[in-house]
């Protein structure tokens, strides 16, 4: 067993990428996620393991730095809050069409605009369904607990490049602020430049004489190709649905009715489950780790099993009840309960909703 | 066992730490925990708080509505977090600053006088261990070697010789908390 420590979420994912390996992290401040960037300077990350840490002059900055850095095969990442992830979109469009793997913290602020610095998870759409152009898709992990945000770190690091895809840690302020225990991974070492060369033959790592250039770009005035390269990222994304879809079922086997939320609003419905339960109604949670690929077929499942209706909680005026619905398909009742503006839903009013909304009378 | 507790009053008073002692004494004592601090746009003289939960289960919403145990620091936290005590809970508070005191009737009320004894002490830093001990006499969840122990894991190698003062404060509270 690894290391048994008190963190911050932001702290433990900024630990985590340290210890797995990191070659780079490029960001800019911002609350609720400045801990990040602070954590890696103190612990001078260059000395342990040659890691480079890097604060850049803006997030537009930090994200093209992450574009070049990746686009060579190293494992790097950067992290921001919600309007700084707003600036990386250009960026991420890039990475997705250039098919760069990285990881990205997206610890999720209120909006829109600068909004406030308290948590909300009012962007789930920004994060699984574009941001910025074209048609493209992002890995979205959701931890909720400080545990996740450490373990995450590896596991978006082996699925961005496992599909060469942008990964995305999307969590919250109240995530990336609490503190809790967490058990660190081992110290891994960095890809040497070998390693990337024999496994990442894509990887700009320097041409030879009499070898082809590898080209990294998302541009192709062609539109044979581009087409057919947008094909190739539509089956790759159909790849991803069908193999890394995750996800955790509290209380479900006999789930007449069930909540389904994830990040800090998960452990929030985890709590209106324990509630309920005292009730002797029977209600349970449906967690989605991943937000895409999203659990279409775990909540088909619950209502083969004969579930009756479903809750989104989300902190946000219901952006994930639209996968729900689509996943649902109107076979059951489906709706939508979020707190927004930095406020976080109780335990009490969630189950209130459950009951007001979905099993009624 | 679980016990949830919010500690709540200036920013400089020592607040954040005193929940992150506790929570590290906590997972001294095999414990499940969370720490979950009020964040943003704190400074000294500005107010702070922060929500720890410890149970021997795992935690679910480290964001809570209601307290097992309300320690208040200042009048601001006072009037904020009275009324979220759950019915037989206990509300803690340093009568130092506090022009409206708590009225409720439905919970415990104790006082310890946590400046004062600071200043007594010759050092106004151990306040919060003073609170910590009052704390810890009321709601005895943590034993003092895990405290220690906490202390040890949470304060940086440079500060370990302030430990025995720590835990003398951490007496000084127990001796002194009294019914309101």
């Amino acid at each position: 067993m690894g290391e048994l420590k008190l963190m911050k979420g932001n702290e433990a994912l900024a630990e985590a990428a340290i210890r797995y390996g990191c070659d780079a992290y490029y960001g800019y401040p911002i609350t609720p996620q400045s801990e990040v960037i602070e954590y890696l300077m103190e612990q001078n990350p260059y000395e342990r393991t040659g890691m480079v840490v890097l604060q850049a002059e803006s997030e537009i900055a930090a994200i093209n730095m992450v574009y070049a850095a990746g686009a060579s095969g190293k494992r790097v990442m950067t992290s921001s809050s919600s309007p700084g992830v707003s600036l990386k979109q250009e960026g991420i469009a890039y990475i997705a069409g250039a098919e760069v793997p990285c990881v990205y913290s997206d610890v999720v602020r209120g909006g829109p605009g600068l909004g406030t610095i308290q948590p909300s998870q009012a962007d789930y759409f920004q994060a699984c369904k574009g941001g910025g152009n074209g048609d493209y898709k992002n890995i979205v992990l959701a931890p909720a607990s400080v545990q996740e945000m450490a373990d995450f770190v590896a596991l978006g690091f082996e699925l961005a490049f496992k599909y060469r895809m942008a990964c995305c840690i999307l969590s919250d302020g109240a995530i990336g602020q609490m503190m809790e225990k967490v058990v660190l991974p081992e110290q891994k070492p960095r890809m040497t430049e070998e390693e990337i060369k024999a496994n990442y033959p894509w990887a700009t790592t320097g041409r030879k004489r009499g070898t082809q250039h590898r080209v990294i770009t998302s541009l192709d005035l062609d539109s044979v190709k581009m087409e057919a390269h947008n094909r190739h990222l539509q089956e790759k994304y159909r790849m991803v649905e069908e193999n890394e879809v995750r996800f955790e079922e509290i209380d479900c086997e006999d789930a007449e009715y069930v909540f389904v939320a994830y990040g800090s609003s998960a452990r929030i419905a985890q709590k209106s489950v324990q509630l309920a339960r005292t009730e002797g109604l029977k209600v349970g949670l449906l967690r989605p780790i991943t937000l895409f690929p999203f659990p279409t077929k775990a909540i088909q499942n619950l209502i083969d099993r004969g579930t009756k209706g479903f809750l989104a909680v989300e902190l946000s005026c219901g952006q994930m009840i639209e996968d729900v619905k689509l996943a649902v398909n109107g076979r059951v009742k489906a709706e939508h309960f979020g707190r927004v503006g930095g406020i976080i839903h109780t335990p009490e009013e969630v189950l209130e909703a459950m009951k007001k909304q979905i099993i009624g009378e | 066992m679980t016990e949830e507790i919010i500690i709540a009053g200036f920013g400089g008073q020592g607040v954040l730490s005193m929940g992150k002692i506790l929570a590290y004494s906590g997972i001294m004592e095999g414990k499940e925990v969370s720490w979950m601090p009020s964040y943003g746009p704190e400074m000294r003289g500005g107010t702070a708080n922060v929500t720890v939960i410890i149970s021997d289960d795992r935690v679910c919403s480290p964001i809570l509505n209601a307290f097992d145990t309300a320690v208040i620091l200042n009048q601001q936290s006072l009037d904020k977090f009275e009324e979220k005590v759950k019915p037989g809970g206990v509300l803690l508070y340093d009568p130092n600053g506090i022009t409206h005191k708590p009225t409720r009737t439905d919970i415990k009320i104790y006082t310890i006088e946590g400046a004062q004894l600071a200043s007594d002490m010759g050092n106004a830093k151990v306040f919060n261990m003073i609170i910590l001990g009052a704390y810890l006499k009321l709601k005895p969840i943590i034993s003092m070697d895990k405290v220690k122990e906490g202390l040890e894991h949470s304060l940086p190698e440079r500060a370990h010789k302030l430990i025995p003062l720590n835990m003398q404060a951490v007496e000084v509270g127990m001796n002194n908390v009294k019914e309101q």
